[in-house]
């Protein structure tokens, strides 16, 4: 005699976020979907104290999540002796299937109760047979590799720094061999790649470089003035403009805008053909691939960085005067005969210089990580980005060192 | 045979820019189907394929999954229409970032709601699919060209759709690993009644698997033969057909 004790219910409640959609299919289900009801469950006892669950109709990923939540609140109320499902009504059974039995299985053999499967037809059996559902050892849930011991995980820091230096040397050195080849036999210098790469680098920076520097004149000019003014020292505004840019802000700005737009494509577009073993196909090829993707990278951002460098200057210029015309009410031919008066031809070849440097530090920087770009999409992402700090670090270093040079040389 | 086909393509018109690559393609697949497409290199097999399953818009026409439009702009429809196929990617398009486990995971745990150890289970129990039991940790970039197909092959598996597309599954694959790969897609065929469209080119998959082989044509940019691919072998009107299933080389 089995004693009913649960209404029997539709499941409706399906996993949050999908309802929409469920309910949008539903609308427009056919015939074939009236003939497989979507999954139902009762839960009987026997008089035995045993629970019996007998699943109907479809049981697939849309209902698994829902059926096997109910049945298991349901038999946690009931800490029965044992629990056999009855797959016999089943229209449809798959894997989603086979996990709720699963998970069933695994909870009632938990606490120590029997589980059994009645009256599965020919296809559930296959599903159960295929993954061996008698014998399957249940386990835990896909274990993540351990932490290794902090000392391993040093050590390997360590070792993979060592690595990384040991290739940074390797590649400037084959860098410098590069540039004495090309120096050597100029017809190697692949040279429409190298003006392809001068428009990217120079003149499509050159709006955004232009606008900034405008700008920071303008910022520039703007505060001082306000230093400046109750001193009656107007003009100055001008010398502190022009000085301040052509030798120090105009190569920083400047090389850092570059290190953020090319720098960082430099590094994306080598790490992509590194992934993708182009650079493989390359080398199989014969070709030396840091004279056929870096040099003519490092040549065209060593041609273009110090104009871009002049430009910025020129903009900034313009910025400050645009202040000290309107607001400190100076004469443009004042600013302009005052600025021409502060700099030197030797500041503005000395920044000229320094944002080359910066330009071959970029550059190889950004080729670098390009080059030791692995994995995948991320390793792509990582080069990018290391390539683009690894930059805006150099920059500042050796911008200090110019410093330093510059105050023991004069 | 049913009446209401699970894919429906009409009147489909693809085009790049002013260059037709697909002109009014009719083209129907019944439930439990295995359709193999086929054609030469550059007839825009894939480019068909694309259409059919949603990731390329078409100048023209509509295609329906299972009666939803995926052609359609409404967001419900398309996504009615989306979760019931899963897609094969020729280059296996597995997440770099993740390790099997996670790839295959992922659409069940979005779509499912099971609960963790539940998910594990099936996971393990795709990629046991697929013979690939054992990898749960690796990731794509650790494992050969060939176990990355079989991955894909689980991922797209895992939400058991009605309608599973495959974009050259055993190319680049060893004889056997392909023979092995068509004898799976079979069995899911029978087992769950999945209905296939593969694209390939291997001619002994497809006299294995398929039922009935879709010939596209770069030149009509249409379907210019469908029939079983034993009977176009044989009794295709078309020479070009009849010399595409019998592997002979055009004539010089």
């Amino acid at each position: 005699m089995h004693t009913r004790f649960f209404i029997r219910r539709i499941l409706r409640a399906f996993p949050s976020g999908m309802e929409k959609q469920v309910r949008c299919k539903r609308f427009g289900e056919g015939m074939e979907k009236s003939s497989f009801p979507t999954g139902l469950y009762e839960i009987s006892e026997t008089d035995n104290g045993s629970i019996v669950v007998r699943l109907t109709g479809k049981i697939d990923v849309e209902n698994s999540a829902s059926i096997l939540q109910a049945i298991l609140t349901a038999i946690t109320m009931k800490p029965s002796n044992s629990l056999s499902v009855d797959l016999k009504d089943v229209s449809y059974f798959d894997d989603f299937g086979a996990v709720i039995l699963l998970e069933l299985k695994d909870f009632v053999t938990k606490r120590g109760s029997g589980f059994s499967v009645m009256n599965n037809s020919i296809r559930a059996d296959e599903v159960l047979s295929k993954i061996n559902f008698d014998s399957y050892q249940t386990f835990a849930a896909t274990q993540k590799k351990k932490e290794p011991h902090f000392l391993v995980h040093f050590g390997e820091t360590v070792l993979n720094g060592a690595a990384n230096v040991r290739h940074m040397l390797s590649f400037i050195g084959s860098m410098i061999l590069a540039l004495v080849h090309v120096c050597a036999h100029p017809k190697s210098l692949r040279i429409d790649d190298t003006i392809s790469c001068m428009e990217k680098t120079g003149v499509e920076a050159l709006p955004i470089v232009a606008m900034i520097s405008f700008l920071l004149g303008f910022i520039m000019a703007f505060m001082s003035s306000i230093q400046l003014q109750p001193f009656g020292a107007n003009i100055y505004v001008a010398s502190l403009v022009a000085l301040a840019m052509v030798s120090e802000l105009g190569p920083i700005m400047t090389a850092i805008i570059v290190a953020g737009r090319s720098g960082s494509a430099f590094a994306a577009e080598i790490g992509t053909m590194k992934i993708s073993e182009e650079i493989d196909a390359l080398y199989a090829m014969g070709f030396d691939t840091t004279v056929f993707l870096a040099v003519p990278r490092i040549v065209a951002s060593m041609i273009v960085v110090p104009l871009l460098t002049l430009f910025s200057n020129l903009f900034a210029i313009t910025g400050g005067l645009a202040i000290g015309v309107f607001i400190l009410g100076l004469t443009p031919g004042a600013y302009i005969s005052q600025t021409i008066e502060t700099i030197t031809l030797f500041e503005v070849v000395w920044g000229m210089l320094k944002s080359a440097v910066f330009a071959v530090l970029i550059s190889w920087i950004a080729c670098f990580r390009g080059f030791q770009t692995k994995g995948g999409a991320i390793g792509v992402g990582n080069s990018a980005t290391s390539a683009v700090v690894s930059s805006i670090f150099l920059i500042i270093l050796f911008d200090s060192i110019f410093a330093v040079v510059r105050s023991y040389w004069r | 045979m049913e009446k209401n086909p699970v894919i429906q393509v009409k009147n489909l018109v693809v085009r790049y820019g002013d260059k037709v690559i697909l002109d009014h393609i009719n083209f129907n697949v019944f439930k439990g189907e295995i359709v193999a497409v086929l054609g030469a290199s550059g007839c825009g097999k894939t480019t068909f394929l694309r259409h059919i399953v949603g990731l390329g818009k078409p100048f023209s026409g509509n295609v329906f999954i299972d009666g939803d439009e995926i052609t359609s702009d409404n967001e419900d429809t398309f996504r009615s229409a989306i979760r019931k196929i899963g897609i094969l990617f020729q280059g296996g398009a597995l997440f770099g970032s993740m390790t099997l486990a996670e790839n295959v995971a992922l659409p069940i745990t979005e779509y499912s709601g099971l609960p963790k150890n539940a998910v594990a289970h099936l996971v393990r129990m795709k990629l046991d699919l697929v013979n690939l039991a054992g990898f749960e940790n690796h990731l794509p970039s650790e494992i050969s060209g060939g176990m990355k197909k079989r991955a894909a092959l689980a991922r797209a598996l895992a939400l058991n759709p009605k309608i599973l597309f495959l974009d050259e599954p055993s190319a680049g694959l060893d004889p056997i690993i392909s023979a092995e790969i068509d004898e799976l897609i079979l069995s899911i065929n029978q087992r769950i009644g999945t209905t296939i469209v593969m694209v390939t080119h291997e001619l002994e998959s497809i006299f294995r698997v398929a039922r009935r082989a879709v010939m596209l044509d770069g030149n009509i940019k249409n379907i210019i033969a469908d029939g079983a691919p034993e009977f176009l072998k044989n009794h295709s009107p078309n020479p070009f057909v009849k010399q595409f299933f019998n592997r002979e080389a055009r004539i010089v």
